[in-house]
């Protein structure tokens, strides 16, 4: 096969007033490894979809080894050969991990499933690739890095020739990411073809023949991998130099302001144990470590909405099991981690979100005859104070919050925390993952927000899976791995691999 | 040939305006084949139906006596639900209230228990506590075992029914009605009195709008609102903002349960002056599709039940003159509910056609 | 003691097996839609106006399983319609349900009332026969639909275990994402199962006239839908449990009668009724802790909306 396995002509795709792909050409060679970068919302994910079918473009072609192929159907691309390891989980957790492979593999109107050639096919494939995996096992029960794999051997079992990875190192591990590297190579050495989604640029380079850079719907550059420099990538992803904040160190470090004392907290997989934690007055502590090993646990705990099982956990020397409204009176500034479904509640107004936390306070509230009520013109006012502090753009005071986008959203959520109506500085700013799914100039806003708070004097814990983040910003780097969290250390005394090796378990570099 | 719903950025008043005629319309319309299916003159049928319901000084009266149980119904079911507690029990809270209210107000050996200014709102009290308690029992369930309230608040009512009619037949029963199952009748003070004279109509009128205008207030302005609101809307961010989940869900459940218990207070002590097993044909269930359709806002549910109960005594005078069967005022509240709630749909998203690709 | 003499006696049985078929029926059709993610609480008029079409249609002169036939269409019709609420709109499938059961029951008796205006003594129908033939114990004075009920249970846990279909019905009920990252059309497995659902539970109703009893009344269905939905969580969602579940209300049901009958007014007789309810209330809360819900259950999906 000499021409491309895959071939993309004039792909445009809008979402009301968004134009998410904008006559996109693009081509895929045989045994070629093709990542596709681009920074979050540049409309990578949209394009990979429309290939795969969730979406119908507006306009345009695919070509699959020369044959057109019928938009709008998975079935249609999973019939031509195109299989994809999607970002966010799309397996049954109640269901066993043959179940989850062999769906949609028969003619519906067969009367039994032949599951026991099922199985041989997927243990033969799992075999061929190196992908162990139990067939019987229930998929709630897996590992995140269990859980991919399976994913992979759907698309592999069903015959995929061209294999779509959207964004599979996020929820890995660095060793773990080794290993998915390693398979990509075995699949390439077996003529499959393979786009690769990543916003990671380093790794990119690595692991691919070519790189497309997408930025604001539009294809802005493609070339080979080994004529291409970090720099080069990044200016294209951006467009222009944006000014990261530099490494700026805590000047003072001062009183101690929260404490965890072998804190015991959460259940199962997300579990904390005996975690010890100081967070003084004027630094940053991030906490390094991937997704899923107890972060939104230490976040729940440390925000007041979780308690210790077992242990202390103290806010200005009062226990975090106080109630949220008391809390965030004394100075309690909390970033969550999923803005729509924990940081404000979509239904309900702007304003309305911007004091949800405040309402209890006397600034937004007044009690008389037996029962408080809002104070609406001080709520507005604050809202309003808010909106334009943080530019909070695209609904107005009374609107429903879920018409803001994700950036939008995220500055509102900063600004109530970050902004008191007294105008008082927070005393402790928990942020979990506050720059993910934002683009660049949204990250550095944010960023310098959190310099910004630790400068003026308050404690910040910063959770997050991006190290670049966690080294440029942490005057204390620690690491959590399966609820255990590492001494706070300077980030000079921690190195990439070290890092890596800690996030992945290993004791000894912790003791270094 | 596929295509999505897609959400309209905003929501213009003519576009609502445009839906709520629609969904009248089809109202309307299968109201129509219906009366045709039973061979009765269209026009003379909903002429006949509307001067039952609306037409006379005597029908508004006989609509609104009819509306105040639904007002209170539709209230119960109108803050439940805003707060994602799904109340299918107003009917059972309703009769418990209502025996609660005899238990207390009632002419036990002929004789009231005590003083009229004590034992009127001792009797609501009452029958708002019944009511409450009937349905913390479910919420508690939910919040500490999951089970879903849906199926214990609608198994709850068979139960209280039953035992209303066991009360009935036995230590509640009326020794005066000559065998007929019903209870003691109420003391005659205790009575609400007539807004007009020589009409049904009573007082209770304005105690339901009284609560509504009061149900209205404290969720639109105050915190306790507020909570309500959030968590019906996003529990999990409701939470995190720090509403108190565990109590808000005991002040939903006692301010629902209550509303229909004292609606239950209300029937007795305005219309029927004692409790008998066919005292409410339905009012719990009715109460929650007018609380749909009123979109769970208590004013709009005041206006909701005049029409539902417009629309039920409308049919049972038509009934009478042209001999339509009654039933077809249900399936015309049905159909209005559905076609409310497609219209709204409508109005709010639209349908994109995703062009086919070019091959 | 009276109520070992009341269970050991086969008439007895006889009556739990009747009185289980309806409830079955019904728990079945609620199954199908919950495991692939759809509340119907339409179930409650879905019985009423397939009790009163299977009768009506019989009484025009259509055989017994003529009218079993028009049934399932009915309820097939009102299942589409339910489909077509919160598959194809997303409109809350707690409001639609509870929308249908007023029309569906409304229609019914709106229907009744035109047909048959007030008379003394309901019109009837001749009704299923016993299976005399058949020649075993209990399953004998039973009719053919209770042995079409019993023949389900195993034919649905086939069905939903071992053949693609099912397992695309389930996966849909759990994550339909990733049953359409499959290529299995969310909307349109949903749907059939909403109709096949409601199908069952016209035919549920049908029992009732057809077979339990030979008339059609008002208040006939009496809440059994209800039961049913409660009946499907203790069930934990599979057709060998709902089969059990059936059973046991049906012999609590079958035994309060039978010990009101046979007199001694201890306790008044409501109490008895009372009793399969509150069973029902205490076995949903000894098996919600465990339950596995269908993950996807009453959350609406939306294909490619952002």
């Amino acid at each position: 096969m000499t021409g491309p396995v895959l071939r993309l002509q004039g792909i445009c795709k809008r979402f009301g007033t968004l134009q998410a792909n904008a006559d996109i050409s693009l081509e895929l060679g045989a045994g070629e490894v093709l990542a596709l970068l681009g920074e979050n919302g540049a409309g990578k994910s949209t394009l990979v979809s429309i290939l795969f079918g969730h979406y119908e473009a507006d306009a345009g072609r695919i070509e699959v080894f020369g044959r057109p192929l019928p938009p709008g159907q998975p079935r249609a691309a999973l019939a031509a050969g195109i299989g994809m390891v999607h970002q966010h989980s799309t397996l049954a957790d109640n269901l066993s991990v043959l179940d989850n492979v062999m769906l949609g593999t028969e003619p519906w109107w067969r009367p039994w499933s032949a599951r026991e050639g099922a199985r041989r096919r997927l243990l033969d494939t799992a075999r061929r690739f190196g992908l162990p995996v139990q067939p019987d096992a229930r998929v709630a029960g897996l590992s995140v890095g269990e859980r991919q794999r399976v994913e992979i051997l759907k698309a592999l079992v069903r015959g995929a020739r061209i294999l779509i990875l959207d964004e599979p190192t996020a929820v890995l591990t660095p060793q773990e990411g080794e290993a998915l590297f390693a398979t990509l190579s075995q699949m390439v050495a077996q003529g499959l073809s393979i786009i690769f989604i990543s916003h990671k640029l380093e790794e990119v380079l690595r692991v691919s023949h070519r790189v497309a850079v997408l930025r604001a719907g539009v294809l802005v550059a493609s070339a080979p991998a080994r004529e291409v420099t970090l720099a080069q990538l990044a200016l294209w992803m951006v467009g222009r130099e944006v000014r990261m904040p530099a490494r700026a160190p805590a000047r003072a470090r001062g009183e101690l302001v929260a404490r965890l004392s072998r804190a015991c907290a959460g259940q199962s997989r997300a579990q904390l144990r005996e975690a010890d934690l100081e967070l003084h007055a004027g630094e940053i502590v991030a906490i390094a470590g991937v997704s899923g090993n107890g972060q939104s646990t230490l976040a729940g705990l440390l925000g007041g909405t979780l308690a210790c099982v077992r242990g202390e956990a103290l806010f200005l020397g009062l226990p975090l099991t106080r109630p949220i409204a008391a809390l965030v009176a004394d100075g309690l500034a909390r970033i969550p981690e999923d803005r729509h479904g924990t940081g404000v509640i979509g239904d309900l107004p702007l304003w309305e979100n911007a004091v949800a936390e405040r309402l209890r306070s006397p600034a937004f509230s007044r009690r008389a005859g037996g029962v408080r009520w809002v104070r609406r013109e001080a709520a507005r006012a604050y809202a309003r104070e808010l909106v334009e502090a943080f530019d909070v753009r695209g609904a107005g005071l009374e609107s429903p919050v879920r018409a803001l986008s994700g950036g939008n959203m995220q500055k509102l959520i900063l600004g109530r925390a970050l902004r008191a109506p007294d105008a008082r500085v927070p005393r402790l700013v928990v942020a979990h993952q506050p720059t993910w799914g934002l683009d660049i100039g949204a990250v550095a806003h944010v960023q310098q927000q959190l310099i910004g708070a630790r400068d003026a004097g308050a404690a910040v814990l910063l959770i997050s899976d991006d190290l670049d983040e966690v080294l440029t910003l942490g005057d204390r780097v620690a690491v959590m791995h399966e609820g255990r969290v590492s001494p706070a250390m300077a980030p000079e005394r921690w190195t990439r691999e070290s890092l890596g090796l800690a996030m992945a378990g290993s004791a000894v570099a912790v003791a270094a | 040939m596929t295509g999505r719903l897609e959400r309209r950025p905003e929501v213009s008043a003519a576009a609502l305006a445009l839906a709520s005629l629609a969904a009248v319309a089809m109202t309307l319309l299968v109201g129509t084949v219906l009366v045709l299916w039973a061979g009765a003159p269209v026009a003379a049928t909903y002429a006949a139906l509307f001067a039952g319901g609306f037409g006379s000084v005597f029908a508004w009266t006989e609509t609104l006596t009819r509306a105040v149980p639904l007002m209170f119904t539709g209230l119960a079911a109108a803050v439940a639900f805003r707060a994602r507690l799904y109340n299918i029990g107003a009917e059972g809270q309703l009769y418990a209230g209502a025996m609660a209210a005899v238990a207390l107000g009632g002419l036990h050996g002929g004789e009231p228990l005590g003083p009229p200014w004590l034992l009127w709102p001792a009797m609501l009290l009452a029958a708002a506590l019944a009511g409450a308690l009937l349905l913390l029992g479910p919420a508690w369930l939910k919040a500490q075992a999951g089970v879903d309230e849906v199926v214990t608040t609608l198994l709850l009512n068979f139960i209280v029914l039953l035992g209303v009619s066991a009360l009935l037949d036995g230590p509640m029963k009326d020794p005066t009605a000559m065998g007929w199952p019903q209870s003691v009748a109420l003391a005659g003070e205790l009575e609400l009195s007539r807004l007009i004279e020589g009409a049904r109509l009573h007082s209770g009128l304005l105690l339901a709008l009284l609560l509504a205008v009061a149900l209205w207030l404290l969720i639109t302005y105050t915190v306790p609102g507020f909570d309500i609101r959030a968590s019906g809307a996003n529990p999990r961010a409701a939470r995190f903002a720090g509403v108190p989940a565990g109590r808000t869900l005991v002040l939903v459940a006692c301010l629902s349960g209550a509303l229909a218990g004292v609606g239950g207070a209300v029937e007795v002590a305005g219309r029927t002056g004692y409790v008998t097993m066919d005292m409410s044909p339905g009012y719990g269930y009715t109460g929650i599709v007018i609380a749909m359709l009123a979109g769970q806002h208590p004013l709009a549910v005041v206006l909701a039940a005049v029409f539902v109960a417009g629309v039920l005594v409308g049919a049972d005078a038509m009934s009478r003159v042209v001999g339509v069967p009654t039933y077809i005022a249900e399936v015309m509240v049905a159909t209005a509910l559905i076609a409310v709630l497609v219209a709204t749909l409508a109005a709010q998203y639209r349908w994109r056609v995703d062009p086919a690709g070019q091959a | 003691m009276e109520v070992l003499d009341i269970v050991l006696a086969a008439p007895f049985w006889v009556a739990v097996l009747r009185i289980a078929t309806p409830l079955l029926l019904g728990t079945l059709g609620v199954l199908l839609c919950e495991r692939a993610g759809v509340l119907n609480l339409g179930i409650e008029g879905i019985m009423v106006a397939g009790a009163f079409a299977g009768w009506l249609a019989v009484f025009a002169g259509l055989p017994l399983w003529g009218g079993v036939a028009v049934a399932a269409v009915t309820g097939a019709a009102f299942g589409a319609l339910h489909a077509g609420l919160t598959v194809g709109l997303a409109l809350s499938q707690h409001v639609s349900g509870l929308g249908i059961t007023m029309l569906a029951t409304a229609l019914s008796y709106y229907g009744y009332r035109v047909g048959f205006p007030k008379v003394d003594t309901p019109p009837t129908i001749t009704p299923f026969a016993e299976m005399h033939g058949l020649g075993l114990p209990v399953l004998a004075q039973q009719t053919p639909l209770t042995l079409l009920a019993l023949l389900l249970v195993p034919l649905l846990a086939w069905f939903l275990d071992r053949t693609p279909a099912g397992l695309a019905l389930r996966m849909v009920g759990e994550n339909p994402q990733a049953a359409e990252g499959q290529g299995v059309s969310v909307g349109l497995v949903r749907s059939l199962a909403v109709v096949a659902g409601s199908a069952l539970m016209g035919v549920a109703g049908s029992f009732l006239t057809l077979a339990a009893f030979n008339a059609f009344f008002f208040n006939m269905v009496n809440g059994r839908g209800w039961i049913c939905v409660a009946l499907v969580v203790f069930a934990s969602w599979r057709p060998g449990k709902a089969l059990l579940g059936a059973l046991l209300f049906a012999f609590f049901d079958a035994l309060q009668l039978r010990l009101q009958q046979a007199g001694g007014a201890a306790l008044p007789y409501q109490v008895y009724l009372m009793l399969p309810y509150l069973l029902s209330i205490l076995a949903l809360v000894v098996v919600a802790r465990r339950a596995s819900y269908p993950q996807a259950l009453m959350k609406p999906y939306r294909r490619g909306e952002r």
